[in-house]
């Protein structure tokens, strides 16, 4: 899917991505020459499509965890599926983050079978951006700027 | 006057959107994971019932017995059977860094499946919106097949075994998602109407660049009638492989795994 700045004659350039709810996917593309933004909206199927498809507009600077997609979509998996282990994460430097109160609350929220993953993921995200702890807030860009929706 | 709209493939400024680099990457992984394995053979049918999951247990055991490391992949994640007809308990899968370490059978055949990770006696249910799941279910099967073959350890094997579900649709699948079309071994029954519709699987997986090493006829000299297994053969100028027997004996299948060691 491309976007072409008609009057320009010229083609849009990916902006941002964002998740304003109701299972929306928003992808904001601005012509390079005139800097008109157009907004993509898809419905949840539509959404629900592009994650199938284990990609993420935009990209993500995470690298993809063993079965990202099954792990994150399957419902009916058993909790005790996965054994995670083997330190929490080899990506950025510095330290693993801490995880405040609420963000663990938030976390043990999270069904068994996809947890660790989970967990792996937001202290990669945390420890690339020099994070020292992770709060619901930063689980919230994570998961915007990741394209971690459901997570 | 009307506006001037240019095709997709016209415009090629890279977007930023990352979309293609992403699939591309996606294709990579799976061409490094397998780099380590001789061939990815697809046992197949077309056809329900015939006895694909039992043949392809019988194959991975056998040439595992003859030394020749072996994996399947479970491939159909609707009705996964193949942990338990290579006796291989449910447990947890260890993930270690970038791969999950498949399971072992006690012959030493690698195996994953869907089985692995499901509750016992649940569905494959997949989060998302109910309405038009016809749309996105298919293309999270098709994700599932690419990080079963992506993000298994798999390692150093002879061959990698992928056990189809009946029809054509994750034979497709696979072939999209190789860096070239794997081998098939085809499996019927000695029925007319399983030849028929065996038929049509092969012929697919030959117009899709596939060579079909040949026909395991299944559940001879029982209560099904025909020769299903020397027609396609003729038909398609491929050898007949195996006839197996209801409850046939180990032998059978180390026939059989001698005969795939020998193709190349």
């Amino acid at each position: 899917m491309k976007f072409l700045c008609v009057e320009c004659d010229r083609q849009m350039l990916f902006e941002e991505r964002q998740l304003p709810g109701d299972g929306t996917l928003a992808a904001a593309f601005r012509c390079p020459q005139c800097g008109r933004a157009v907004g993509l909206l898809t419905n949840p199927m539509e959404t629900q499509l592009v994650a199938s498809l284990g990609v993420k507009i935009g990209g993500t600077t995470i690298e993809p965890q063993p079965l990202e997609t099954v792990r994150g979509m399957v419902t009916t998996g058993r909790d005790d599926a996965f054994e995670d282990g083997n330190g929490e994460t080899g990506k950025g430097k510095g330290p693993p983050p801490a995880w405040s109160l609420e963000a663990q609350e938030r976390l043990a929220r999270v069904p068994n079978f996809v947890r660790g993953m989970v967990k792996k993921i937001y202290a990669d995200y945390a420890r690339e951006r020099g994070i020292g702890e992770i709060t619901p807030a930063v689980m919230d860009s994570a998961r915007s700027e990741l394209g971690l929706e459901g997570m | 006057m009307p506006l001037n709209i240019r095709t997709y493939h016209e415009l090629t400024e890279p977007d930023r959107s990352g979309l293609p680099s992403q699939i591309t990457a996606q294709r990579r992984r799976v061409a490094a994971r397998l780099g380590g394995v001789g061939r990815v053979v697809a046992v197949m049918s077309g056809k329900g019932g015939v006895g694909k999951s039992f043949a392809t247990a019988g194959l991975g055991q056998a040439l595992a017995r003859a030394g020749r490391p072996a994996g399947v992949l479970d491939a159909d994640f609707n009705g996964p059977t193949i942990p338990a007809l290579l006796h291989i308990p449910v447990a947890r899968c260890t993930v270690h860094g970038d791969a999950i370490e498949p399971a072992l059978s006690p012959e030493g055949v690698r195996c994953f499946s869907m089985a692995l990770l499901l509750q016992d006696g649940r569905p494959l249910g997949f989060r998302g919106p109910e309405a038009e799941s016809h749309v996105w279910r298919e293309t999270l099967e098709a994700a599932t097949l690419r990080e079963f073959l992506a993000d298994v350890a798999w390692g150093t094997l002879d061959r990698l075994l992928v056990d189809l579900p009946p029809g054509i649709q994750r034979f497709q699948e696979l072939v999209d998602l190789l860096p070239a079309p794997p081998a098939v071994l085809t499996v019927t029954i000695p029925t007319a109407e399983s030849r028929d519709a065996v038929r049509r699987a092969m012929q697919f997986a030959r117009e899709r660049g596939a060579e079909l090493l040949g026909v395991v006829e299944n559940m001879v000299e029982g209560p099904f009638t025909g020769d299903a297994g020397e027609a396609l053969a003729r038909e398609f100028a491929i050898p007949l492989v195996a006839r197996v027997p209801f409850n046939p004996d180990l032998r059978i299948w180390d026939q059989l795994a001698q005969r795939m060691m020998s193709s190349s």
